[in-house]
C-alpha cells in the first residue's frame, strides 16, 4: 500500500501527523512518536504571551524580598543556569530535529509583530522543518471590523514568510465571513499550507465558584464537520497544502478528511485517549480501509468527496444543508 | 566570580566576596552554616562549586551545609585530622558554637582559616551588626587572630592567613567588620591563581596531608592526659606561636612582592613625631586614617596604629610601630567585656608597653559596638581628649553615656568629606529595587579605571514596607571612608510618601541636587511638600527635580519596579558619567541581568530607560510659601511615656541620639509597642460589605498582621457611632438586638489581600465581589481612623462566653500578637496570632532565633501585646539552637512554683478555708470558662492572704499566679526544629513535661535567605540545594509519634482552619509535650503571597502536607490515637509544585533532573500516604506498645494541673 504524501513540500511516508500538544514538548516523546509511526510531528506551541508572562512572573517573584532586609538579600540560588522557556523550547526543537528522521514542525502562537518574526527565525535556526503559525485571535473589540481582523492575519503571515525560508503553515479557525476567500488570501500572503481548524479556548462558567473557567476538553468525531466542509470546498482551489485537524478519533476520520481533500491529518485527542502508539493504529487502519475498498495509493482517494468532484458545486452546498434537515426527525 | 571590569583584575565586590574569593580557591572543602553577616561567603562558595569552578589545584571544592555551627566545627575538625584543606565562614554566636572544637584544632596544630564577618554577641539583646565581641571571645582558643580593615584587605589577608597557617601550623581566624566591611562594595584588585600558588607551596599541603590520620601509618591523636603530662604537653606548642608573627610578616612581604600592596603586623600612620596615638583594628582604622591625615595637615602631632595580627601579639613589632615620641595612647576596642580592667586590645597593649616604654599615659575606650557609626569627628574627639588634662579610662565614644559618664564629647560639625568625592544618598523601599540599581550604578561608575567607588546599604529592621538607604561615594582616589555619607551632593527619594515621614534632606549638602519620585508635576509638587522640606530646600538652595517614576515604569510594562527609571534620573542629574555612556552601560547591565529571563523583560526595561530621561522635570522653587503641611506623626496620639520618649525617637531614626539612661538596663522592653506606630504601608486596604458577610471569621483568622477585628455589641452602642460606621445583625439564633462589626486597622494593613482570598461569601450580583474587597486607602483613611476609634471603645467579648471551638467564635478574641514587621502576607504569623488569642493571657513563649524572633522582637516596635486586663504573652528569645531547652526551663519554673503554691495552700488551709483551698488545687482548667473562675479564686486568695501576717502568706503571694494554668509555648522555624535545635527538641519531647512546641515550617531557612534545611522537600531548589534537594523532607511528626506519649499535629490553616484550631486546643490541653507542625507559606517559596492560603490548600490536597493528629489521650482511652484529617490526595504533586518558583527553577535549569526528582517526590508522597492511611486504620491495640503502656500515658507532670492532688 502506498500511503506517501506531500505536505508543505515535505515528503511524508503517510498522512498521519501528531499535532501540537503538551505531549510534543519533550524530545523523548517526539522520538516515541516517530517509533509509533508518526509521519511528522508538530511541536507544542510556543506561546509568546505565556513566555512573556512567565518571564515577568519569574522576575517579580524572584525579586520580591530581595535587597530589602539585611539578613536576606536574596532568597534563591543564582540563576546562572536558568533558561527562559523559549530557550528550552529551541533546545528541544534542535535535539529532537537531530534525533529523528521525520520532519519536526515548530509551532508558534504569538502576540506581537516582533515576536512572530523573532521567534520564527530562531525556530528556523534551531532546525525546524517548517513552522506552523497558530493564529488565535478573538476580535473582542466591537470597534474592529472583519477587514481589520483579516489584515492582521495577513500581515503576520507576510512578516513571518519574509523572515524565514522554511515552509510556513497557518493554523486558523473557521470564523470568517467568507472563509474560502480568507483562505485564498492567506495563501496569497505566503502561506504554504493551511491547518483546518484550531479550536478556541472558549470560556465556561463554574457555577459553584461563580468564576470563569478555561478548561479544554478533548475533541470528538462530531467536531470534524467544519473541517470536512471547508476542506472539501477548498480542495484544489488554494494552491497550497491542506492539513486537517480536530476530531480524529480513529481511522474513519482520517479517511474522511483525506476524501475531503486533506494532504495530511493531524491528531492529539486520540493520542491523549489511547497513547502515542495509536499513531500506528491510525496509519494501519487507513491502510486496511483502503485495502478493503480497493485503493492502492492515496491519489485516487484524496479529494474523492470534495466539492470539485461534484458536477454542480452550488447544489452540493445547498443539498448538504437540505439533506440534513430532511434526515432530522423530531422525537 | 565577578569578572574584572576594565582595569586588569579590578572588580567591585564586597568584603564577603573578597574573602571568599581566596578561601574558595585555596581549600578543598567548605563546611558551612548560614549566619548573618557571613552567609554570603558560603553562598558564593556554593555558587562557584555549582558553576564548576576549580580551586588553584584544579579541584572543585566540596561544599556541605551542616546542621549547626557546632556541626561545622566537628566536620572541620574531622577533615583537618584526615588531611583535608578545609575552611568555613561564620560570625557571632556561630563562632561561639565552634569554640570547643577550636581548642582541639589549635591544640593539635591543625592548619585552617575561619573567615569571620565579626558581629556582636547576643547579650541584653541580639544584634546582627558588626563589632569584635565574637572574635575576642575565641582569643583563648589558640587560634591566631588576623584582622582586615577593608574589602581589599579581606581579600589579601585571607591569603596571608592561609599561607601563614600552612607554614606555622597554627590555625587562624581571619576577620573583618560585619556589614561595614563584609557588605561594603568597593574596588578590589583580585589576586591571580598564580599569586595564590606562590604563597601556598604544595609541599606545605603535602605535609598537612601527611600528618593526617591514616591506617597506612597509624597513630593515636586525642588522648586523655593526666596530671603527670598534660601541663608539659600544653607548653610544647610555644615555639609554634613564637614563629607565627614572623611567618605572617613573611607572607605579607611575599604578597607585596607579587602585588605591591605591603602590609605589616602593625601599620603606623601619622606624624613621625606624634605625641598622641590611637591603636585600633578593623574598618575603624580606615576612618582614623582620614582624621589623622586631616589633623596632621593642621599641624597636630597625632598618629594611629592599625593592628592586623592581634594574636599572637607581636610585642617587638608593636613597639617598633609606635613612634618614640608617643606620650599619650588611646587603645580603641570594638568590644565590651563587663567588669574587666579594660577591653582585650587595651589589655594586650598595656601588657606589651609595661616596663618597655617610659613616660606614657595609656587609656582604653570602646567604640562602634553593633555597627554604631565611627566617624572622623569621633577620632578627633579621642585625640582632643588625649590632649586634655584629665584622661578618662575606660571611655566610650559615639554615644552619650549619662549614666557612667564614660563618653567623650564629639563635634558634630566636624565632617571630612573630600571635595573631589561625589556623595549620593538614596531613600528607597525594599520592594522598589533601589539597592539593586545602586549596586549596578557603582559598578558602572567604578568600571572607569580613573574612578573609584564605594557603596554601603542600610536596611530596615522590618520585613514589610521596609526602607533602604543607599550611601554611594565616587571619586578620583581610593575611598576609605568606612562610615555613612555625612554630606551628600545628591539625594534621591524614591517614594513620595517618605518625605512626609522621614527627614530625607538631613544629609543634603548646600546646593545639592534633590530628585523626588513624585506623582505630581513640577508645577504642582511644591504645594504637596511639608513645610520642613520646603524650608530645607530653600535654606540649602537645593536643585529640585521630580519624576513620575511609577508612571514611567507602568507605561513600560514594569509595574511597580522603578529602579531603572530612578537610576537614569541619577545619572542624568549627577553628571558623574556622561549621560549617553551611562545609558549605554545601564542597558548593557539590563541585558546581562535579564537576558536569561526573556527578551520581553529586557525590552520593557529599555523602554523605561528611554522614557525616563524625558520624564525628568526641574522644579522652580516659588518665592516665600514655606508653610506647608506638617510632617506626619510616626506614633499615634496618646502613646505611653516610654513610647514617646524612646520608641518614637528610634522610629524617627534618632535612636543614635538616645542617652544610656533612656535604655532598659537588662534588655526588658514594654510589650505591644507596634500598636503605637503609624506605618502607612499599603495604598489599598480591605473594605467590609456587611450585607454579604456571613461572619465566618476566616478573614480575621488568616490576617498575618492582625488588622481585621470583629466585635459584637448591643445595638444601642450605635447611637454614638460615627457616620459611616458599618454594622450588621449578629448571625445566630435569637439575638436581633446584637450587632456585629468587622473593623480594619488602616494604618497597619500591608495590603497582602489574604483576607479577600479567604472570604467564602460572594456577591450574587457581581462576579468576583466578596464580603471583603480591597479599595484605595486614601479616600477612606480619615473615616476609617474614626471608625476604629469608636470600634475600640466597644466592649470586648467576655472570653468566658466565646465559643473557642470554632473559627467563627475565635474572631471575637483579641489578638495579642499584632502589627508585626513580618513580610506582607506572611504564612507564619497567623498561627502565632491564634496562640495569642486562645491562650495569650496565661502564656509564656520561648522563641528560637529566626524570622519569628525578628518580626516578634526586633526593635524599635514589637507585636506581642497585652489585653485590656494588662495580661498577655510574655516572650523571650534565648538563642537559635537551645530554644526547646529554654522553654523547658519555663515549664520547670512554672511546675515548681505551682507545686510550692499547692504546698503553701495546704499549709495555710486553716486560715484560708477548706473550700477555697480544695477548689484552687483541684479545679479543672481545661475550658476558658474554668480558667476565668480560677482567676476569680486567685483574686479571692490574694484578698485573704492580705489579711494574714505570716511568712507563708507572703511566699504564697509570690507564686499564687501559678495556680492559673500556665501555657508554655516553644516557637521556632524548621531550621531550629529540624536542624540546629533538633537534639534539644527531641530531648524535651522525651521528658514528658507539659510544653507546646510550635514549628513554623517554611521548609527553608527563611530569615537568612532561603538555605536548605532538613524540612526542605525533595526536588525543591534552595540555597545549598541549587540542583534541587535530592533527599526527602524529614518526617518530624513520625519521629515524635514514636515516643507514644507526645501529642503531634500537622496543620495548614489555609487548608483546614477548623482542624488547625482543634489541634492547637488539643495540644495546649494535653498535659504532656505537644508538637505542632504548621505549614507556613513563605516568600522564599517564590509564590505570589496573595495566594498563600490557596497554596497551603494545594499542599494538602496534593498529599505533600497531610493533615493529621496523634493524640495519646485517645490511646489511653483504648482508641486509635492517629487521625488522618485530610482526604486522599486529589491532585498530583505537580499541580501544587508548578505554582512555586522553588520547584519551577529546577525545571528551567535542569529539566531532566527536575523530572526525575519530581517523580521520586511523587512516589515518596504516595508511599507516605499509604503509611499514614495504614496507621489511621490500624487496630487500636497496635498502638499500645509496652513502654508507653507502662506509663499509662501519664507524663511526669509533677504538680501540674493534672498532677497529684491532696
Amino acid at each position: 500500500m502506498d500511503l506517501r504524501t506531500d505536505y508543505l513540500g515535505l515528503s511524508l511516508d503517510h498522512p498521519v501527523i501528531a499535532s501540537a500538544s503538551p505531549m510534543t514538548d519533550k524530545e523523548e516523546n517526539i522520538r516515541r512518536m516517530e517509533d509509533a509511526g508518526a509521519a511528522a510531528v508538530v511541536m507544542h506551541s510556543l506561546f509568546e504571551e505565556q513566555i512573556n508572562q512567565e518571564a515577568a512572573a519569574v522576575d517579580r517573584l524572584l525579586a520580591s524580598g530581595e535587597e530589602s532586609f539585611g539578613e536576606a538579600l536574596s532568597y534563591f540560588p543564582p540563576l546562572d543556569h536558568y533558561r527562559a522557556s523559549e530557550d528550552r523550547y529551541l533546545e528541544i526543537l534542535a535535539t529532537a530535529s537531530a534525533a529523528v528522521d521525520i520532519p519536526v514542525i515548530a509551532s508558534l502562537n504569538g502576540v506581537s509583530p516582533a515576536g512572530w518574526t523573532g521567534h520564527a527565525t530562531a525556530m528556523e535556526q534551531a532546525g525546524a522543518s517548517a513552522i506552523e503559525l497558530n493564529i488565535y485571535y478573538i476580535a473582542a473589540d466591537p470597534g474592529e471590523s472583519g477587514r481589520e481582523v483579516e489584515d492582521r492575519y495577513l500581515e503576520i503571515i507576510r512578516a513571518v514568510k519574509g523572515a524565514v525560508s522554511i515552509p510556513v503553515a497557518v493554523k486558523t479557525g473557521p470564523f470568517f465571513s467568507a472563509f474560502g476567500h480568507m483562505a485564498r488570501q492567506m495563501v496569497a500572503a505566503g502561506a504554504d499550507g493551511l491547518v483546518l481548524f484550531n479550536r478556541f479556548y472558549q470560556p465556561n462558567f463554574d457555577l459553584e465558584q461563580m468564576a470563569v473557567t478555561r478548561a479544554l476538553e478533548l475533541s470528538g468525531a462530531e467536531e470534524i464537520r467544519a473541517g470536512l466542509l471547508w476542506i472539501a470546498v477548498l480542495y484544489q482551489k488554494l494552491g497550497a497544502s491542506i492539513a486537517a485537524s480536530t476530531g480524529v478519533e480513529g481511522p474513519a476520520e482520517v479517511v474522511k478528511y483525506l476524501m475531503a481533500g486533506a494532504d495530511v491529518v493531524m491528531t492529539t485527542s486520540s493520542l491523549l485517549r489511547h497513547g502515542m502508539g495509536y499513531l500506528g493504529n491510525l496509519r494501519d487502519g487507513l491502510g486496511e480501509w483502503m485495502d478493503r475498498h480497493g485503493y492502492e495509493s492515496l491519489g485516487p482517494l484524496r479529494g474523492s468527496m470534495s466539492l470539485s468532484r461534484v458536477a454542480d458545486p452550488s447544489a452540493f452546498e445547498r443539498a448538504n444543508y437540505i439533506r440534513m434537515l430532511e434526515e432530522f426527525e423530531p422525537a | 566570580m565577578s569578572k574584572p571590569d576594565t582595569a586588569p583584575g579590578r572588580v567591585i565586590i564586597d568584603g564577603n566576596e573578597a574573602a571568599a574569593h581566596v578561601a574558595y580557591r585555596s581549600n578543598e572543602i567548605c563546611a558551612i552554616y548560614p549566619i548573618t553577616p557571613s552567609s554570603p561567603m558560603g553562598e558564593l562558595a556554593d555558587q562557584w562549586a555549582n558553576e564548576g569552578r576549580p580551586n588553584i589545584w584544579g579541584q572543585i571544592p566540596v561544599i556541605t551545609q551542616m546542621q549547626s555551627e557546632g556541626g561545622v566545627a566537628g566536620a572541620l575538625h574531622g577533615s583537618l585530622q584526615t588531611g583535608g584543606l578545609t575552611t568555613t565562614f561564620t560570625a557571632s554566636q556561630g563562632l561561639l558554637l565552634m569554640i570547643p572544637n577550636m581548642y582541639k584544632i589549635a591544640g593539635e596544630l591543625s592548619p585552617v582559616v575561619l573567615h569571620v564577618a565579626a558581629r556582636s554577641l547576643a547579650a541584653q539583646g541580639l544584634s546582627i551588626f558588626g563589632d569584635h565581641q565574637d572574635v575576642m571571645a575565641v582569643r583563648g582558643t589558640g587560634f591566631a587572630l588576623l584582622c582586615s580593615a577593608s574589602p581589599q584587605e579581606a581579600h589579601d589577608l585571607a591569603l596571608v592567613a592561609q599561607a601563614a597557617t600552612l607554614d606555622s601550623r597554627v590555625p587562624f581566624v581571619h576577620f573583618f567588620d560585619g556589614f561595614r566591611t563584609s557588605h561594603e562594595l568597593n574596588q578590589v584588585i583580585l589576586l591571580e591563581d598564580e599569586d595564590l600558588r606562590a604563597l601556598l607551596p604544595e609541599p606545605l599541603v603535602f605535609a598537612h596531608r601527611q600528618r593526617g590520620l591514616s591506617p597506612e601509618r597509624p597513630f593515636i591523636r586525642g588522648t586523655s592526659q593526666n596530671p603527670d603530662v598534660y601541663f608539659q604537653a600544653r607548653e610544647t606548642v610555644n615555639p609554634f606561636y613564637s614563629d607565627v608573627p614572623g611567618k605572617v610578616q613573611a607572607a605579607m612581604d611575599r604578597l607585596a612582592g607579587r602585588c605591591g600592596r605591603q602590609y605589616h603586623l602593625f601599620d603606623y600612620h601619622g606624624a613621625a613625631d606624634a605625641d598622641r596615638v590611637i591603636v585600633l583594628m578593623g574598618s575603624g582604622g580606615e576612618t582614623a586614617r582620614e582624621a589623622v591625615d586631616y589633623l596632621c595637615a593642621q599641624g597636630q602631632r597625632v598618629g594611629m596604629v592599625q593592628v592586623r595580627l592581634y594574636r599572637p601579639f607581636a610585642t617587638e613589632a608593636f613597639l617598633e610601630s609606635l613612634p618614640e615620641s608617643a606620650r599619650r595612647i588611646a587603645v580603641l576596642d570594638r568590644c565590651k567585656e563587663p567588669g574587666s580592667l579594660g577591653e582585650p586590645l587595651f589589655m594586650d597593649v598595656s601588657a606589651c608597653l609595661a616596663g618597655r616604654r617610659e613616660n606614657l599615659r595609656l587609656i582604653g575606650g570602646r567604640y562602634g559596638l553593633s555597627s554604631k557609626e565611627f566617624t572622623p569627628a569621633m577620632v578627633k574627639a579621642v585625640f582632643d581628649h588625649l590632649a586634655g588634662d584629665e584622661l578618662r579610662h575606660p571611655f566610650t565614644v559615639g554615644i552619650h553615656d549619662d549614666v557612667s559618664g564614660t563618653s567623650l564629647d564629639v563635634d558634630r560639625e566636624f565632617i571630612l568629606e573630600p571635595a573631589d568625592t561625589y556623595r549620593a544618598v538614596f531613600y528607597g523601599l525594599g520592594a522598589d529595587g533601589t539597592v539593586g540599581a545602586n549596586k549596578n550604578s557603582i559598578k558602572i561608575i567604578g568600571s572607569d579605571p580613573a574612578r573609584f567607588a564605594q557603596g554601603y546599604f542600610v536596611y530596615d529592621s522590618k520585613k514589610s514596607g521596609s526602607q533602604t538607604v543607599s550611601h554611594l561615594r565616587f571619586g578620583p582616589d581610593p575611598i576609605h571612608s568606612a562610615y555613612l555619607v555625612q554630606s551628600a551632593n545628591f539625594v534621591a527619594c524614591h517614594q513620595f510618601d517618605f518625605i512626609k515621614r522621614t527627614d530625607v534632606l538631613k544629609l543634603a549638602a548646600p546646593g545639592a541636587t534633590f530628585l523626588l519620585n513624585s506623582p505630581y508635576d513640577a508645577d504642582q509638587v511644591w504645594s504637596r511638600l511639608p513645610g520642613a522640606v520646603r524650608r530645607q530646600i530653600r535654606e540649602k538652595s537645593l536643585d529640585l527635580h521630580v519624576i513620575d517614576a511609577y508612571g514611567v515604569a507602568a507605561a513600560a510594562g514594569l509595574g511597580r519596579r522603578i529602579n531603572t527609571v530612578m537610576q537614569v534620573g541619577f545619572f542624568a542629574l549627577s553628571g558623574v558619567v556622561p549621560i549617553d555612556d551611562a545609558l549605554a552601560r545601564i542597558k548593557a547591565a539590563i541585558e546581562k541581568s535579564y537576558q536569561r529571563k526573556g527578551a520581553e523583560i529586557v525590552r520593557q526595561n529599555f523602554a523605561a530607560v528611554d522614557a525616563a530621561r524625558a520624564a525628568l522635570q526641574q522644579v522652580t522653587v516659588p518665592a516665600g510659601d514655606d508653610d506647608g503641611p506638617p510632617m506626619e506623626a510616626l506614633v499615634a496620639a496618646g502613646a505611653p511615656d516610654f513610647v514617646t520618649r524612646v520608641t518614637a525617637e528610634m522610629i524617627a531614626g534618632r535612636g543614635d541620639e538616645l542617652p544610656v539612661s533612656a535604655l532598659p538596663v537588662d534588655g526588658t522592653w514594654p510589650s505591644g509597642t507596634a500598636a503605637w506606630e503609624r506605618r502607612d504601608l499599603s495604598a489599598q486596604v480591605p473594605v467590609w460589605e456587611p450585607e454579604l458577610c456571613i461572619q465566618c471569621g476566616n478573614c480575621s483568622l488568616v490576617c498575618p498582621h492582625g488588622v481585621i477585628r470583629a466585635r459584637f455589641y448591643d445595638e444601642s452602642e450605635l447611637e454614638r457611632a460615627p457616620a459611616g460606621f458599618r454594622s450588621a445583625v449578629l448571625r445566630g439564633r435569637g439575638y436581633p438586638e446584637i450587632r456585629y462589626t468587622l473593623q480594619i486597622h488602616p494604618d497597619h494593613c500591608t495590603g497582602c489581600t489574604l483576607c479577600v482570598d479567604a472570604c467564602p461569601a460572594r456577591s450574587t450580583e457581581q462576579s468576583g465581589k466578596r464580603a471583603i474587597n480591597m479599595a484605595d486607602k486614601t479616600p477612606l483613611l480619615d473615616a476609617e481612623r474614626d471608625n476604629l476609634a469608636f470600634f475600640e471603645s466597644l466592649p470586648e467579648a467576655d472570653r468566658g462566653r466565646v465559643d473557642f471551638s470554632t473559627v467563627r467564635g475565635v474572631q471575637h478574641l483579641a489578638p495579642l500578637f499584632q502589627f508585626s514587621g513580618a513580610c506582607s502576607g506572611c504564612g507564619e504569623t497567623p498561627y502565632l496570632k491564634l496562640v495569642s488569642q486562645l491562650f495569650g493571657d496565661r502564656t509564656v513563649i520561648a522563641n528560637a532565633t529566626g524570622c519569628s524572633s525578628i518580626y516578634g522582637g526586633n526593635l524599635p516596635t514589637t507585636p506581642w501585646s497585652a489585653n485590656s486586663e494588662g495580661r498577655g504573652p510574655a516572650w523571650s528569645n534565648s538563642l537559635f539552637e537551645d530554644n526547646a531547652e529554654f522553654g523547658f526551663g519555663f515549664r520547670l519554673s512554672a511546675d515548681t512554683h505551682r507545686q510550692q503554691a499547692e504546698d503553701l495552700l495546704r499549709t495555710l488551709r486553716p486560715e484560708l478555708g477548706d473550700d477555697l483551698v480544695n477548689d484552687l488545687i483541684n479545679a479543672a482548667q481545661a475550658e476558658e470558662s474554668e480558667v476565668r473562675v480560677q482567676r476569680l479564686r486567685v483574686e479571692e486568695l490574694r484578698r485573704r492572704l492580705g489579711d494574714l501576717d505570716k511568712p507563708e502568706a507572703r511566699r504564697l503571694e509570690s507564686v499564687a499566679d501559678h495556680l492559673v494554668r500556665r501555657s508554655v509555648w516553644i516557637v521556632g522555624g524548621d531550621g531550629w526544629a529540624y536542624d540546629i535545635g533538633y537534639g534539644g527538641l527531641d530531648h524535651v519531647l522525651s521528658l514528658g513535661r507539659d510544653v507546646n512546641i510550635l514549628v513554623l515550617d517554611t521548609e527553608v531557612y527563611s530569615n537568612t535567605g532561603g538555605q536548605v534545611s532538613k524540612a526542605t522537600p525533595l526536588a525543591a531548589v534552595a540555597k545549598f540545594a541549587a540542583g534541587g534537594k535530592a533527599t526527602p523532607k524529614k518526617d518530624l511528626a513520625l519521629q515524635a509519634i514514636a515516643y507514644g506519649n507526645v501529642y503531634v499535629a500537622r496543620v495548614a490553616m489555609g487548608a483546614n482552619p477548623q482542624q488547625t484550631l482543634l489541634a492547637f486546643r488539643e495540644a495546649e490541653r494535653f498535659p504532656g509535650p505537644s508538637l505542632i507542625l504548621a505549614y507556613s507559606h513563605c516568600i522564599a517559596h517564590g509564590i505570589d503571597m496573595r495566594f498563600g492560603m490557596r497554596q497551603q490548600k494545594m499542599a494538602v490536597t496534593s498529599g505533600h502536607w497531610p493533615l493529621m493528629r496523634y493524640n495519646p489521650v485517645l490511646r489511653e482511652e483504648g482508641g486509635n490515637p492517629f487521625m488522618l484529617d485530610s482526604q486522599r490526595p486529589s491532585i498530583r504533586l505537580k499541580d501544587y509544585t508548578e505554582r512555586e518558583i522553588r520547584y519551577r527553577l529546577l525545571a528551567a535549569t535542569n529539566p531532566t533532573a527536575a523530572e526525575s526528582l519530581m517523580r521520586a517526590a511523587q512516589i515518596d508522597i504516595d508511599v507516605r500516604w499509604g503509611l499514614y492511611e495504614e496507621m489511621a486504620t490500624r487496630g487500636d491495640a497496635s498502638f499500645h506498645f509496652a513502654s508507653a503502656a507502662s506509663q499509662h500515658g501519664e507524663p511526669p507532670n509533677q504538680g501540674g494541673p493534672h498532677g497529684p492532688s491532696n
